[in-house]
């Protein structure tokens, strides 16, 4: 299992930067979203996978029987992704400003501020 | 058991955010609330300076868990610092802001915001647990977004798109190498991490784990070669907004590099400290070349900062007490004259209506005491005795001419005459030349502009004369930063304030 989910982050990973890279900014956006998923899936894989153990005490015991399923790296990706969503929808609306304002979603075209003459 | 001291800052930036998006359609109350909420949260950051220095830590644990099972608050006596400075340059920044009197559904978001964005920054600033530092960074960061996007000017969207994007990517980084840190302790206390990373067998992984940190946070304190998005994007919301996030967010970036490679990542520091130091170099000098192409007020600022981030990693690449003194003398420096940098920017345009040097022009002769503020300034960030940048440039080259780091002192003072270059080019076209002819640009005198706006005046007035204090009368300052830096290097006093209390 721990072979597959690895082959998966790394392909997520692969796919989320190959998406950041293009000029389309909708491209970026599913990449960013895409590197979102990645990163929470190698915090899984890298606390360690234990399956079927849930960290719960059996009735009678006082601790949990060694090895159990560690929780707190699901908590961690749980917290991460409700806060990488806020964020992607956050991306998503100022993608959709930019190009009312401007009038296009290729990266290229937006580098007004980076021009030197253009000033104010 | 009763309110921690440490709470107080925190308390008072999130009630005066949430107290004011209650009054969202009375800008006078809101205001008014801005104002309150701001001094309060200077007042409350003072006592926990105070507490700080007279204490070496305060520490919280929430909910009265004990260390490493909780999560840890923790202020010592740079963080403590941080926090005071932020508290300095929020309340000038709401004199300033309430002065300028934008627009008032900008004004209705902007209050709010604005002090969640200090909520986050404090937060990250006291952190005591490498998670819950990531969700502080967030709260900072969806805040900062909003800020750069509000108003929605067209070069305001095409610098927050990049501005979302990179930090975006940061973020994801800094999460990664926080799945790789539990993944090699089991931990995320940061004193815990300290303890137990030096145990962990395969060292190289744990040098991995601090380049994921060392990327993410280089990002967002924009160090080379990552450093692009800041020029394209710090200038361009309206100055009122973005004299805060200039002079702070950055820091943060810088705050948490300092605090990482001081306290959790010591094992290879030759290895890391090598990398800092060449990054260092390059950003000092790429900043300031940046900056000498530019014709732009506050792009010329804006580039600059890169440039001065990197004396802060000079710093901590040269990891001696006394260098890292120097970065965080220069770093409080630094904060107070690249805002007030900024907020003169402001000036000239609220009188002169652009930013741009070659339209401007004469600014010596309509608006003397803007010139007079600007020169001290600039001065002070070249580093010009007795200002402020000049002590810490000195404990900086001192710093690292005793450790021997011979080559990134040369380059520093090579790019500290470069950056003379670039403040006597603004003075040259913004204050001195003759105005241009063809322009047509309202220009408001002096005395009409004292009489309707002192309010925006004001900081200005207040934070250069701390600027000039911090020179002339700099020993307390470099004894505090003697001491921050002190407590930096004694990792054990860390570790032993959080697991035993």
């Amino acid at each position: 299992m721990d072979i597959v989910l690895s082959i998966i982050v790394g392909l997520l990973y692969t796919i989320a930067l190959y998406q950041i890279l293009q000029k389309g900014l909708v491209k970026v956006i599913i990449g960013i979203i895409t590197l979102g998923h990645a990163s929470n899936l190698f915090i899984f894989v890298i606390a360690s996978l234990t399956r079927g153990a849930p960290a719960l005490v059996p009735e009678g015991m006082e601790h949990v029987p060694e090895p159990y399923a560690d929780p707190l790296p699901q908590a961690l990706i749980l917290t991460a992704i409700v806060i990488g969503f806020g964020i992607q929808a956050f991306g998503i609306v100022l993608l959709q400003r930019v190009y009312r304002v401007t009038g296009t979603s290729d990266i290229d075209e937006l580098n007004a501020t980076d021009m030197i003459e253009n000033t104010d | 058991m009763s309110m921690s001291i440490l709470l107080y800052p925190l308390i008072t930036a999130l009630l005066s955010a949430i107290i004011s998006l209650f009054f969202w359609k009375n800008p006078r109350i809101q205001g008014l609330t801005f104002l309150f909420g701001s001094a309060l949260y200077l007042a409350s950051s003072t006592l926990l300076l105070l507490a700080a220095l007279r204490d070496g830590f305060v520490v919280f644990q929430a909910g009265n868990w004990a260390a490493p099972f909780g999560i840890t608050l923790i202020a010592d006596v740079f963080s403590s610092g941080l926090v005071f400075v932020t508290g300095v340059l929020t309340f000038l920044a709401s004199l300033y802001y309430e002065g300028s009197k934008l627009n008032s559904s900008v004004s209705s978001i902007f209050h709010p915001i604005l002090h969640f964005l200090v909520f986050g920054l404090t937060g990250a600033f006291l952190a005591g647990d490498v998670f819950n530092l990531y969700v502080w960074f967030e709260v900072m960061l969806v805040s900062s977004f909003v800020l750069f996007t509000l108003g929605g000017a067209r070069s305001q969207l095409e610098g927050s798109i990049k501005y979302v994007a990179i930090n975006v990517v940061s973020s994801s980084l800094f999460l990664a190498g926080i799945g790789m840190l539990y993944g090699l302790t089991g931990t995320l206390n940061m004193a815990d991490l300290a303890m137990k990373l030096p145990m962990v067998e395969n060292q190289g992984m744990v040098t991995l784990a601090s380049i994921f940190f060392l990327v993410s946070f280089g990002i967002k304190a924009a160090i080379f070669p990552v450093f692009f998005w800041l020029p394209a994007s710090y200038h361009t919301p309206p100055i009122a907004i973005s004299s805060l996030i200039v002079g702070l967010l950055t820091k943060v970036g810088i705050y948490t590099l300092i605090r990482f490679f001081t306290l959790i990542f010591t094992s290879d520091i030759e290895y890391i400290h090598v990398i800092l130091s060449v990054l260092a170099g390059f950003t000092m000098v790429v900043g300031v070349l940046g900056a000498a192409a530019q014709i732009d007020f506050r792009k010329i600022l804006s580039f600059h900062i890169v440039s001065q981030i990197g004396y802060m990693v000079m710093g901590l690449a040269i990891y001696t007490p006394l260098a890292i003194a120097g970065a965080i003398f220069f770093a409080i420096h630094n904060i107070f004259v690249k805002t007030n940098l900024f907020l003169i920017s402001g000036l000239v345009k609220e009188t002169h209506g652009t930013f741009a040097l070659k339209k401007l022009g004469g600014v010596y002769h309509t608006f003397p005491l803007i010139a007079l503020l600007f020169a001290i300034s600039a001065f002070s960030l070249t580093g010009v005795p007795p200002l402020s940048g000049f002590w810490g440039k000195y404990l900086l080259a001192l710093g690292g001419i005793k450790a021997g780091a011979y080559v990134i002192v040369a380059i520093s003072l090579f790019v500290s005459l470069l950056t003379l270059f670039s403040m006597t080019k603004i003075w040259g076209e913004v204050f001195w030349k003759a105005k241009p002819e063809e322009t047509l640009l309202k220009i408001e005198t002096q005395s009409a502009f004292i009489r309707k706006k002192w309010l925006m005046l004001l900081p200005v007035v207040l934070l250069t004369l701390l600027i000039v204090l911090m020179g002339v009368y700099s020993e307390p300052f470099i004894d505090f930063s003697m001491r921050a830096a002190e407590q930096l290097l004694n990792k054990e006093a860390y570790i032993n304030a959080v697991l035993n209390s």
